[in-house]
């Protein structure tokens, strides 16, 4: 009941702030909401020196609670940073503004292949500009499953993980999968050579589903951070995971020198590729300045510094050169052309699905 | 002048002019500001149907020209009967809260019947203890615990390092996490009516027990529990009523394996964004929960008659 009371009390306070200073026109404050460590340390403090707008910046860990709120409006929020299939779905439900791109002076330096990409659920580009993107793959501990599973271990394909046999033995090392349906599920019917955003929902109960309880015995948690540190620390050895977080338990174990080498690796059946997206709601105070922000994280050196810090692509041509060689040449972070053709993005899927999807996902957690 | 007076006077209606009745209309307000109004709402919503909006659920009145219609989807609540995940999850949730009640009540009688036989100097002290967790922050508390009980925690270190294990106990993320994380958040919900309802025992009871040949166990099962019935019902309301609905302790301490009735809300709210059918859960939930309270105040009302 505390934190209820607790996070009803912040609103208020900051619904009240908000209210109090929409009165004087655009002021200098731009309220953002993005994901939780993602972002360089330095990004936020150069933009309010260069403006000398005020950044209320806050974080949020799941698409799903960024959605509720969206949903119910009057967030007090600026700029938000949802992932492309969630941005779809709130463009139709009526939550974002169209971006005035006159203002977006920098906009040309965005990828146009991935931007064709994006258009498909977001027509025109019209709504949100990508701010980083990465890929749901493999991470895992070298030695370890070189140990468990020999010299041929299939670490380049889904199998060491959706194959039970493969699983049965990772067991004892430790597995992690990501709390997410919509991340898993898709990988599972991918790897089954479906079409991974089908919406036919006999093959997720069916196929998939059954893979994936037989799968479960051996999954030692599901939960979509806490695979970062113990991959980094050894406690796990394999993840199902994303891109950037499983490298920054690679570079986190490189740093602690404790013998653990984690590697992360897009399967060769395919992978998903997703994209985190900045809008504007309709309701939000300060467009204006938000617009600035956007037009600033355009800026190839602001978003090379973030990819530097963070280990997630950016979808910035221009910023290449000024990205670490280290985490350009990476195929796990910027994959290669032929890798690229195999990624897919996830589809909107009608509320039965969703449906589908979190009842199948509950069956599989419970292991009933 | 006083006819007139009197006139005024039957006039005002009649709470305004008992201050008493003004005292009692405090909490009523309360009641109905932070339990009827938002209540109504979820009632409402439970009554929609979801659909990709701001906000995400049809309106139920619709103004037609002339005519306002009411449309009242039935199905959120038949839906819940379809699928035994409902079914299970509820069950749980009571079976769980039971458990965890009855746990609270075990550990929790001695704690109040100590600290009310104490001299009254030294009792303050101990209900200061019992109170002094709850001043830290209720989450923080909970994530000391998965310090506590993690593999490589407090709990399994020491017992490794005093050779009475060889490899970790598996508590946390089990049903065991759970039980002692809601035990110890509701424990001393347990112990501050029970302590209160003990405390006010006449000790001569228990001698006139004595001298009529009792011996200390006869007199605490004869003459101390019957009388502090009132107490234990209390504290179990108050455990058990908050721990069916509890979703941060299983959400945290808890298994995969475990369904409470909050997390399939949470579910329902975030994963489908389906806000009419988390509602009918949650309308659901608070039928349920009526039924103990009922007896409870049906249990209490008999207590007063019968004094």
């Amino acid at each position: 009941m505390q934190h209820i009371l607790r996070s009803i009390l912040g609103s208020i306070v900051v619904s009240l702030c908000i209210v109090s200073g929409a009165t004087a026109g655009e002021e200098k404050v731009l309220n953002i909401y993005n994901w939780s460590d993602y972002i360089a340390e330095d990004t936020i403090a150069n933009f309010e020196k260069e403006t000398g707008i005020k950044v209320n910046y806050d974080v949020f860990d799941s698409n799903e609670v960024l959605e509720a709120k969206l949903l119910a409006g009057n967030t007090g929020f600026d700029l938000v940073v949802p992932s492309l299939s969630f941005l779809s779905r709130q463009i139709q439900a009526g939550v974002f503004m169209p971006l005035d791109k006159s203002k977006l002076t920098n906009y040309k330096n965005l990828d146009e292949d991935l931007m064709k990409r994006i258009a498909a659920l977001d027509k025109d580009n019209a709504h949100a500009v990508p701010y980083l993107w990465g890929t749901t793959g493999i991470g895992y501990n070298v030695n370890k499953v070189k140990e468990v599973l020999g010299d041929d271990a299939p670490v380049d394909s889904w199998a060491l993980i959706f194959d039970p046999e493969n699983l049965k033995k990772l067991k004892s090392c430790g597995v992690a999968f990501l709390d997410a349906p919509v991340e898993v599920i898709p990988a599972v019917l991918n790897y089954l050579g479906e079409d991974p955003n089908t919406f036919d929902t006999k093959l997720i109960q069916g196929k998939a589903q059954d893979l994936l309880m037989k799968l479960r015995p051996y999954i030692t948690y599901f939960h979509s951070s806490q695979y970062i540190n113990d991959l980094a620390n050894g406690d796990i050895c394999v993840a199902l995971g994303w891109s950037g977080d499983i490298l920054q338990a690679a570079d986190r174990a490189a740093e602690a020198k404790n013998g653990v080498e984690v590697a992360y690796v897009i399967p060769k059946e395919g992978a998903a590729m997703w994209f985190d997206m900045m809008a504007i709601p309709k309701d939000a105070k300060h467009p204006d300045n938000a617009l600035k922000f956007i037009n600033y994280i355009l800026r190839p050196d602001v978003i090379a510094a973030i990819s530097n810090y963070v280990w997630y692509a950016n979808p910035n041509s221009a910023s290449r050169p000024l990205v670490d060689k280290e985490i350009l040449d990476d195929p796990g972070i910027y994959p290669t052309p032929e890798t690229e053709k195999k990624l897919y993005t996830f589809a909107v899927l009608p509320p039965a699905v969703d449906r589908v999807y979190t009842r199948t996902w509950t069956r599989v957690k419970t292991g009933k | 002048m006083r006819t007139i007076a009197a006139s005024i006077a039957a006039r005002v209606p009649r709470f305004l002019r008992e201050p008493r009745s003004l005292l009692i209309a405090v909490p009523y307000f309360w009641l109905f500001l932070f339990f009827a109004i938002p209540f109504l709402i979820v009632l409402k919503i439970s009554f929609a149907e979801a659909q990709i909006a701001m906000p995400p659920f049809s309106s139920i009145l619709e103004w037609t020209g002339e005519k306002l219609s009411i449309n009242l989807n039935l199905g959120n609540f038949q839906f819940l009967f379809e699928d035994e995940l409902y079914y299970t999850a509820y069950l749980n949730s009571i079976r769980i809260a039971f458990n965890a009640t009855l746990l609270c009540l075990l550990i929790g009688y001695p704690m109040a019947y100590v600290i009310a036989r104490m001299p009254p100097s030294r009792r303050n002290v101990f209900l200061m203890l019992v109170i002094l967790p709850s001043w830290t922050s209720f989450l923080i508390r909970i994530y000391a615990w998965i310090g506590i009980l993690k593999n490589e925690g407090l709990l399994n270190e020491t017992l490794k390092t005093l050779g009475l294990i060889d490899a970790p106990l598996h508590i946390l993320h089990t049903e065991a996490a759970l039980y002692i994380g809601i035990v110890y958040a509701y424990l001393p919900f347990m112990v501050l009516p029970l302590y209160s309802n003990l405390v006010k025992l006449d000790p001569r009871l228990l001698e006139a027990a004595t001298d009529l040949g009792a011996r200390p166990w006869q007199a605490f099962l004869q003459v101390t529990l019957p009388l502090s019935r009132a107490g234990m019902l209390a504290g179990s309301m108050l455990v058990f009523i908050p721990a069916v609905g509890e979703f941060v302790i299983p959400e945290l301490l808890g298994g995969a394996g475990t369904l409470m009735i909050g997390k399939v809300l949470w579910q329902e709210f975030f994963n489908n964004r389906d806000w009419p059918v988390a509602s009918a859960v949650a309308i659901v939930m608070l039928l349920l929960l009526t039924i103990p309270i009922m007896l409870f105040h049906h249990y209490q009302a008999r207590e007063l008659e019968a004094r």
